[in-house]
This record gives structure tokens, C-alpha cells and sequence, in this order.
């Protein structure tokens, strides 16, 4: 088997906010019905995180679940476990009218840290960055200029930004430029 | 700037986030229709000054088409609502009228 690397391969940037390609993660669409126990059970068994709620985030450890649509979920495991979770999933689901796939290399991750992070994503998505209106927790998909990507942050001052791999040097080449010392617009501070 | 609020993942985004899909509440006619009605399904389509219907995309966000009933004079949005429908919900259509008495739009009123 080849050896698996991330769109960027692990590029960085130092700039208003530190810009990073967060290497290789393991990510499985799920869709299915969200309010069968089947489903929390399937969540739980693949990543030991309680199934999310509308908007909603949840995280334990490595892994993680985050709400995509009414009907679809995504599951987020280390890379190297996507394939044994996909498994966990499939047989937690068994009988169920559902839809699970490895989407991990169809994706690229990226994460931004230090004190604008807001400000680095406010620049370029139609998104309310303020404190309060989007906290560690919940997950946002929206259109980062002209690209979809889902959102959400880790902890205070860290934003993690998923995005299609077909589009990631693209991605990449925005969060950099709108992290261009010089740029600092102070809307946050 | 429009600003819609999607009914399945409860976002409020702007418009950019969407992409509009034309008319709300087209009733499809294909293979056996009149001439006319097939005419009529593709072509004639009403763009009102006032209370209009339409179908919507959350294309950035979960994806989900959905209706939004809005006002092509002052951009407001009188609400939105699941695509899973074939006319507008009555809460809609109240406010509409408290805002536009006597407001119709094709055959709802
Ligand atoms: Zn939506």
C-alpha cells in the first residue's frame, strides 16, 4: 500500500494566527435516521463520543462526531482507525437503511491558532465570528469564499477548518493571506 | 442582503451561503400533459413586485432545498419553510397578511 500524506503535506504558516495543515484524519460520512439508538450506539461504538446534536460537535479523545445535516453525520477517528470504525459503524447498523463511507482522503483538514482567530475566519466567511455566537462545541458549514468547508473550534483561540482536498491548496493559500501580518483588523479584540 | 434562516440546521446565513432554485410550488407536468401545462410548467413563471415564494438551497451549508416566502420590494423575509409541502404553512401566510392585507400570489391568498 502506499504511503498515505495529507494535501499540504504538514505546510505551516506563521502569520496574525499560526496556519496549518493538520495532517491525515480519519473521517466517515454517516447518514442514516439520527434518531434511531441504533445510530447513537453506532457513534459511540466508533468513536466513544455521544451522538450530536443539530449544529452540535462532540469529541472524545482522538475521535470525535459532528452534525452535518439532518440526515448525515460525520465521524472523525485517527486515520489509521477509519477503516476499523467504518467496521464498528457497519455493524452497529446492521438491518438499518443507512449509508457509512470513508471519506478521509477525499478531504483535507487545516487548523488556525493564537488570539485572531476569528477575525482570520470572519474575513472570509459569511459567518457571525463573535464571542457567544460561536463557541467550542458546535460546528458551522458555510462557504468559505468561494469553496464549502465546516468549521468549528477546538478550544478558545483554535479553529480547526475542513474543506474537499480538491480545493485544499486553495483553502490553504486564503487562510494564510487573510492571516497576513498587516491585516489585523481588530474587530474581535 | 438577503438573510435566510435554513429550517432543517437552523442556521441563519446570508445569502451567499444559498443558491436559489427559481418559483416555489410548481406542480410538474410531464409525459401525458397538454401542451399548455407542459408550456406553462417551464416557462411561465411569475416574477411579482411584493409577497413571492421561491425554492432555496443551503448549497454551502447541509445542503437541504427548502421554501422561503420573501418580499421583492423590501427583502424581508416572511419565513421559511420544508420543502416537504405544497403550499405555504398558515403561520407564514398571516404574517404576510398582517404586513400586506389582501396579498395574493398564483392561487394562495
Ligand atoms: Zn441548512
Amino acid at each position: 500500500m502506499s504511503d498515505a500524506v495529507s494535501a499540504l503535506k504538514g505546510a505551516s504558516f506563521d502569520g496574525t494566527v499560526t496556519v496549518r495543515d493538520a495532517g491525515l484524519q480519519g473521517m466517515i460520512t454517516l447518514r442514516g435516521d439520527q434518531g434511531s439508538a441504533k445510530m447513537t450506539k453506532a457513534v459511540k461504538d466508533a468513536t466513544g463520543a455521544a451522538k450530536p446534536g443539530q449544529r452540535e460537535i462532540t469529541s472524545s479523545g482522538d475521535s470525535g462526531a459532528a452534525w452535518m445535516s439532518p440526515d448525515e453525520l460525520l465521524v472523525m477517528v485517527p486515520y489509521d482507525s477509519a477503516t476499523e470504525a467504518l467496521t464498528k459503524i457497519d455493524t452497529a447498523l446492521k438491518g438499518e437503511h443507512y449509508l457509512a463511507v470513508n471519506v478521509s482522503d477525499a478531504r483535507a483538514m487545516f487548523e488556525i491558532s493564537g488570539a485572531g482567530v476569528r477575525e482570520v475566519i470572519a474575513k472570509l466567511c459569511p459567518v457571525d465570528m463573535s464571542p457567544g455566537a460561536f463557541e467550542p462545541g458546535s460546528i458551522r458549514r458555510t462557504r468559505m469564499a468561494q469553496v464549502a468547508a465546516a468549521i468549528w473550534m477546538t478550544e478558545a483561540g483554535t479553529i480547526r477548518i475542513v474543506c474537499f482536498r480538491s480545493v485544499a491548496e486553495y483553502v490553504y493559500g486564503l487562510l494564510c493571506d487573510a492571516a497576513e501580518p498587516g491585516g489585523e483588523v481588530g474587530y474581535f479584540a | 442582503m438577503l438573510i435566510l434562516e435554513c429550517p432543517y440546521c437552523g442556521v441563519k446565513g446570508e445569502e451567499t451561503e444559498f443558491a436559489g432554485g427559481g418559483e416555489a410550488h410548481l406542480k410538474r407536468f410531464g409525459p401525458g400533459s397538454s401542451d399548455d401545462e407542459f408550456h406553462g410548467y417551464l416557462f411561465s413563471k411569475v416574477n411579482p413586485k411584493g409577497v413571492h415564494f421561491e425554492r432555496w438551497r443551503h448549497a454551502h451549508g447541509c445542503g437541504k432545498w427548502f421554501h422561503a416566502a420573501r418580499d421583492t420590494i423590501t427583502l424581508e423575509v416572511y419565513g421559511t419553510y420544508p420543502a416537504q409541502t405544497t403550499e405555504p404553512p398558515k403561520d407564514i401566510k398571516d404574517k404576510i397578511s398582517a404586513k400586506r392585507p389582501g396579498w395574493s400570489w398564483r392561487e394562495f391568498a
